[in-house]
């Protein structure tokens, strides 16, 4: 990525931001809300202390994962919109692990849930991969049915085949034995998931910026025909995306299960795939971009709390925020190219 | 329910396809026309929602479920006409927004409809077909909105419209050759944006029987992805508005097969059986879905034909 269309982003990432900002204030105008005083107490809900932080870092892990899911496919030229149910299938199958490994000692144990978390996920939205090459499928559609038909495969399990009757407050699978679970970071409230996705981040970015395989993905994404002329295996890199897209949101719903709640429930249906589209576009489709746009989404439904206990707005709100953010950016595409920040050589 | 045993099973499916296929029908007419016009609006899931939410809400504070019905409209097409208008920019894409509209959507109905989970709001009248029966299910079965039958009349009138008035000719124009249309001298943005207000209003009534006739109440769950199929089934309907008429009385069937079986004291499986529509759909698309040729019907211009 050159400066100047570093620049570019940056300058119209920001200004999609400030447009959804004053949209949002607009709506707390109406509640007759002063939209100063709501900016300021999202910024404090989001970053304003150690503990808003904490939790803001909290909320961003799962989003750099599901992220990565609509991120990598983009690179080949596809659509996929299916983190939501990808998590979902990703933290089903290590509860199955789970219960299977019990007596695999932690480490190794660790290792092999999050594998067959990450597999789970690539295979789910590798599904869509393969209709979409061998069929003509749209993949957008397929992974939104595939989204809902993970959610099904959820309730059905979870109320019946692995239900743990102990739990009484919702239903819920049987738990991971403690031994295979990962805590916090030390000295901190956040978990290791961060972790995860930084690296996640990290390791997709060098995969798509510095090897053969990222430099094809892109030719794909740029031109089918191109890609067609140069003899490029194109069925295997679909495949390739969407699988690897996949396994990074089924990564995150390892770790929604061994890090935070030790097992599967509705708990891991809280619109962290949907959230997860929004930051890719945020960040162009860019890994790095990625790890540092979570943040910023992530620091939005951490104030969300907030913002319910100081205005009483519904928690709905930041699903409003994010929704007028989603639009800006996208109309914002059109001024690529367009703006003259940094003179063309 | 239960003196009919499996025949129950059976009329409550039948009775389903025509009591739940409306929203399908209503958003993929209005998918149709969008479509038709050469561009593709996924926000029609977002639309659905926040028409159900207005509708409900309207109908609550006005007591005239018809107002509310109206006022769906109205929203879908307020929603059509964004989505037109960021479309007409230069690369702007249109799949893209159609997800952003869907999230914002729903968001947007969430939060304004907070306060109408709990009060009630008056329903839309039924025509009841089903007067002739002493069976309580087979009555219910027949239990039809108004809104069905306007569906059923607006479906091959969509057709004949599309097909032999200038307007159809117009839209189709632009949506299979738009530089045609523009050599032509017709506004191919603005056609485009019409389409999609008129596919957006048709859409937030779709959303207006979901909160006043069935299962009419306002709540959070109450679209969960039916508006996303309903466009996924104008693929298989190949673009034919009488086409997607049939489409969604399939659908309804299969929405109503869960419910159907619990009638009857089937109650394992339940959330399988609820799955039961968005396997239907991946099916058809993967049926009616080819890479060797264009689809029959499909407006050439469209993002997802290409």
């Amino acid at each position: 990525m050159t400066l100047r269309s570093s620049v570019e982003t940056a300058a119209i990432s920001t200004a999609a931001v400030l447009v959804a900002l004053l949209l949002f204030g607009g709506f707390a105008v109406v509640r007759g809300l002063d939209p100063l005083e709501v900016y300021r107490v999202l910024y404090l809900g989001a970053f304003g202390s150690w503990f808003a932080v904490q939790n803001t870092l909290t909320q961003a892990a799962p989003l750099m994962l599901t992220a990565l899911c609509t991120a990598v496919p983009a690179r080949a030229g596809l659509l996929v919109i299916g983190g939501e149910g990808a998590l979902v299938m990703g933290g089903l199958a290590t509860v199955l692990a789970g219960v299977l490994l019990a007596n695999v000692p932690g480490p190794p144990g660790i290792a092999l849930l999050c594998a067959t978390g990450a597999v789970a996920g690539g295979l789910w939205v590798g599904v869509a991969g393969a209709l979409r090459h061998w069929r003509g499928v749209n993949e957008t559609i397929s992974t939104l049915l595939l989204n809902y038909i993970a959610i099904a495969v959820l309730n059905h399990l979870i109320t019946g085949p692995i239900r743990d009757f102990d739990q009484v407050l919702k239903p819920a699978s049987w738990s991971v034995g403690e031994h295979l679970r990962i805590g916090d970071v030390p000295g901190t409230s956040i978990h290791w998931g961060l972790v995860f996705g930084v690296a996640a981040c990290a390791l997709l970015w060098v995969l798509m910026r510095g090897t053969t395989f990222g430099f094809a993905v892109d030719i794909l994404g740029g031109n089918v025909r191109a890609a067609r002329m140069a003899g490029l295996p194109i069925g295997a890199m679909v495949l390739v995306a969407c699988f690897l897209g996949g396994a990074a949101a089924g990564l995150a719903g390892a770790v929604e299960v061994i890090a935070v709640h030790g097992f599967a429930s509705s708990s891991l249906v809280v619109g962290y795939g949907y959230a997860g589209i929004l930051v890719a576009f945020l960040a162009r489709q860019n890994p790095l971009a990625i790890a540092f746009v979570s943040v910023l989404l992530g620091g939005i439904s951490a104030s969300g709390g907030l913002l319910q206990r100081r205005f009483g707005l519904p928690d709905a709100a930041t699903l409003v925020l994010r929704g007028f953010l989603f639009v800006a950016v996208l109309a914002g595409s059109t001024l690529y190219g367009r703006l003259r920040i940094v003179r063309r050589p | 329910m239960m003196e009919l045993g499996w025949w129950g099973v059976l009329v409550a499916v039948a009775g389903g396809a025509v009591r739940v296929s409306t929203p399908y029908l209503f958003v993929s007419l209005g998918e149709t026309l969008t479509e038709k016009s050469g561009r593709v609006n996924l926000g029609l899931e977002g639309t659905l929602v926040l028409g159900a939410m207005s509708a409900y809400g309207v109908a609550h504070l006005s007591g005239s479920p018809w107002l509310g019905v109206l006022v769906a409209g109205v929203a879908g097409a307020a929603f059509g006409l964004v989505h037109g208008a960021v479309c007409s920019l230069a690369r702007v894409n249109d799949i893209a927004m159609g997800i952003a509209l869907f999230l914002l959507g729903t968001g947007l109905a969430f939060y304004l409809g907070k306060p109408f989970i709990e009060p009630v709001a008056p329903r839309l009248p039924h025509l009841a077909f089903g007067a002739w029966s002493d069976s309580p299910p087979v009555r219910a079965a027949l239990d039809v909105s108004p809104l069905f039958v306007a569906g059923a009349v607006l479906a091959p009138a969509l057709r004949w419209a599309l097909g032999n008035t200038k307007w159809g000719l117009v839209v189709r124009t632009v949506g299979d050759n738009s530089d045609a249309a523009k050599a032509l001298g017709w506004p191919v943005s603005l056609v485009r944006t019409l389409a999609t207000m008129a596919g957006g209003f048709l859409a937030g009534v779709g959303g207006s029987f979901l909160s006043l006739h069935y299962p009419g109440t306002w709540n959070e769950a109450l679209s969960s992805g039916q508006g996303l199929m309903a466009i996924a089934l104008v693929i298989f309907a190949r673009w034919d508005p009488v086409a997607c008429f049939y489409a969604s009385l399939l659908f309804g069937g299969a929405t109503a097969l869960g419910p159907a079986l619990q009638s009857v004291g089937v109650t394992t499986n339940y959330y399988l059986y609820g799955a039961a529509p968005y396997v239907l759909t991946l099916g058809l698309l993967v049926y009616s879905s080819s890479t060797k040729h264009t689809l029959v019907g499909a407006p050439s211009e469209l993002t997802i034909s290409r």
